[in-house]
């Protein structure tokens, strides 16, 4: 799950990581009342989306006066912003994060993460802050200090001496820095984050660290355990089609262009599944993985959600039949077809465990289903169908 | 042969007497898994279709001799689950579960490496040698013995291979789901490095996906140690970055764990690449002909 950057802050100040002062706006009068309380100018005002590289879109600006702020708030709010993390289609900006503008000099890059490969935690660290890290690892990858912390022991004085001593720190802005970045590591942890990242981190000139930026990732898997963090959860960021996908806990995921619903048991088959439209000379409008034991029930959802998508022209049904048998599948698929008013064509591709027996009960259905012999033959049949 | 479970594999259960754990248990010891014992802490004591179910892990190791451990216990409690296992002394735990959080795993993970335990997935099918043992949710009757050794990261994509490559008549000697986790106990590697010394094991397939650098580590080690032909398929070319495909580990971050990054270092090592994956039964055909006539 991703939240904003002024949400990552709030924690960062619960965790005593240092952030500038400022707070959030939904309306230009409000961005104004926070900046009046900040008692200062110049402010920041930064749009506040789910998506990097909100600077380059002109997401973030400087305002100097309380009338420049409204001027500011007033161009960033409702502006569709367009970076190179949202997609050609951009995204409406509806929130905003009003701060004190810092007298800056040095911008550094700090992150913490586990790291699946190595199974450790992981800090990176850069000088070459505010930039694009990806782009640095590619081209200077020296230029990156990494420290790696077994979560059994947990983080060391030594590691943040690796780190700060890595970035040329020294004095009192070395031991600001690691009295940080140990309570980076905590909210990591503690919070199952899947990264937490700072870019910048930037010294300031009256020798503060201060993060002035904010990303934090959490693992889906653990947000059982932080009611507090499900809170934060914006449906705003969220496709539409998702968001209900996700009432009904479906795994489904929206491709903008596409135009090939496809239901699939399992990930693995569903992403092939994907691949094999795209081979055929078609495109696929989703992701959706209804289960390795999928039931009647999540069949019937996942037609309701792949079909109010106006842009799909054609669905394609792969399951293999494991422990769930086919002829229960089909059964479900005829049920969901019966309550679902289908009107395209729907090419299903079904193997495993008693595949006869439902195929004759699709085939028996009176319904327009396309039956397919195997993954090629309805790669060929559903390229048929956008082609016509 | 075979890799890592066979008709010396001694089974206990965790989480049998749950609905999941129950049925599973049971499609295993249809299958012929020497089911020894299941472990429900507090439920010690009863049994479930003659199986005794005990308290504790230990006891159950104490009483039955089991040797390996099927994990069901839910997400919140999986990875003590593990732990317990593995303070057991079990040389082998296949964890079914999916949704443990990474922080869990990650300890698990590192404790893991200080034992003599081999973990199996977490969010996996399993493990079978058709004929001799299913531990997982895999259907068994898709399976039959023979010399193909399969190692994948998805479970219904490991049906499927299966399903092709008997379409041809090739039987398996071992199929792994590794899982679809971003941190899990067994590897690619580890797989290929045992199916590379398992002379019932003639030729392997690799199922991947989209997500991390497992692959491309695997066909490192393929180039360099397998000496047995390899046929290999990635899941995901057309998966958006930054998008968790239904596996928590399968997401492309920035510009690594690609389908096509993956591909490319498969093709480098030597490794047969299925495109289409409709044509995974024809092509091992075609690249295993010599090696297991």
């Amino acid at each position: 799950m991703k939240i904003h950057e002024f949400q990552a802050k709030e924690l960062f100040r619960k965790s005593g990581v240092p952030v500038p002062r400022g707070g959030a706006a939904l309306s230009v009068e409000e961005a104004r009342q926070v900046a009046s309380q900040l008692g200062t100018f110049p402010v920041v005002v930064k749009a506040q989306i789910h998506a990097g590289g909100r600077g380059k879109g002109g997401g973030v600006k400087l305002a100097a006066t309380a009338d420049e702020v409204k001027t500011v708030a007033s161009s960033i709010l409702g502006m569709t912003l367009v970076t190179h993390q949202t997609g050609p289609e951009g995204r409406l900006v509806k929130k905003l994060l009003v701060e004190e503008g810092l007298p800056i000099e040095k911008e550094l890059y700090l992150s913490v993460l586990p790291d699946r490969g190595a199974a450790k935690i992981v800090f990176m660290a850069s000088e070459a802050g505010g930039m694009d890290i990806e782009e640095v690892a590619a081209k200077t990858p020296e230029k990156i200090i990494k420290v790696f912390i077994d979560p059994l022991i947990g983080m060391k004085g030594y590691h943040a001496n690796e780190l700060a001593f890595g970035l040329n720190l020294s004095g009192d802005l070395a031991k600001q820095f690691c009295a940080m970045a140990l309570k980076l590591y905590r909210l990591c942890v503690d919070y199952d984050c899947s990264l937490v990242e700072i870019n910048p981190l930037v010294l300031t000139r009256d020798d503060r660290v201060i993060a002035l930026d904010a990303k934090i990732n959490f693992d889906d898997n653990a947000l059982y355990r932080h009611k507090d963090i499900l809170e934060y959860r914006d449906l705003d960021e969220e496709d539409p089609f998702e968001v209900e996908a996700s009432r009904y806990e479906l795994n489904y995921i929206r491709m903008p262009g596409g135009n090939i619903g496809n239901m699939v048991n399992g990930a693995g088959l569903a992403m092939a599944t994907m691949d094999i439209i795209q081979q055929a000379g078609a495109a696929p409008a989703n992701f959706l993985d209804v289960g390795g034991g999928a039931s009647a029930e999540q069949v019937e959802n996942g037609f309701r959600i792949i079909l109010a998508d106006p842009s799909v022209k054609g669905v394609l049904i792969n399951i293999f039949g494991g422990i769930l048998r086919c002829d229960r599948l089909a059964n479900g698929v005829v049920e969901a077809a019966k309550k679902v008013a289908i009107k395209v064509p729907v090419v299903i591709r079904m193997e495993g465990t008693n595949v006869e027996e439902g195929r004759r009960i699709l085939d028996e259905s009176g319904l327009n289903l396309i039956t397919a012999r195997d993954v090629s033959d309805a790669a060929q049949k559903i390229a048929a169908i956008v082609k016509a | 042969m075979s890799i890592w479970v066979d008709r010396n594999t001694r089974l206990l259960v965790q989480g049998i007497t749950g609905r999941e754990g129950r049925f599973h248990t049971l499609t295993c010891k249809e299958y012929g898994t020497n089911v020894v014992a299941g472990v429900t802490p507090g439920k010690g004591g009863q049994d479930v279709e003659g199986i005794p179910v005990f308290n504790t892990v230990a006891g159950a190791v104490r009483e039955t001799g089991a040797n390996a451990a099927m994990v069901f216990v839910p997400p919140p409690f999986c990875a003590d689950a593990i732990l317990e296992s593995i303070d057991a002394g079990l040389s082998l735990i296949v964890a079914i579960t999916e949704g443990i959080p990474v922080m869990d795993m990650l300890k698990v993970k590192n404790y893991l490496k200080k034992s003599t335990s081999r973990l199996i997935g977490p969010n996996c099918p399993g493990i079978i040698t058709p004929g001799q043992c299913k531990i997982g949710i895999q259907p068994g009757h898709i399976h039959s013995a023979g010399h193909v050794g399969i190692v994948s990261r998805s479970g219904t994509l490991t049906y499927e291979a299966v399903h092709q490559i008997q379409q041809f008549g090739m039987g398996q000697s071992t199929v792994v789901g590794i899982g679809g986790d971003p941190v899990n106990g067994t590897s690619f590697i580890d797989c290929l490095s045992a199916f590379q010394a398992d002379p019932e094991t003639r030729a392997i397939i690799m199922v991947g996906e989209i997500g991390g650098s497992a692959e491309e580590e695997a066909a490192e080690f393929v180039k360099k140690y397998v000496t047995k032909p390899v046929v290999g398929f990635i899941a995901g070319l057309t998966a958006p970055p930054g998008r968790r495909m239904g596996h928590a580990g399968a997401i492309i971050s920035g510009s690594s764990g690609t389908a096509s990054g993956k591909i490319a270092a498969m093709r480098e090592a030597g490794i047969t690449i299925v495109e289409n994956l409709g044509e995974m039964g024809a092509i091992a055909k075609r690249a295993f002909a010599s090696a297991l006539s």
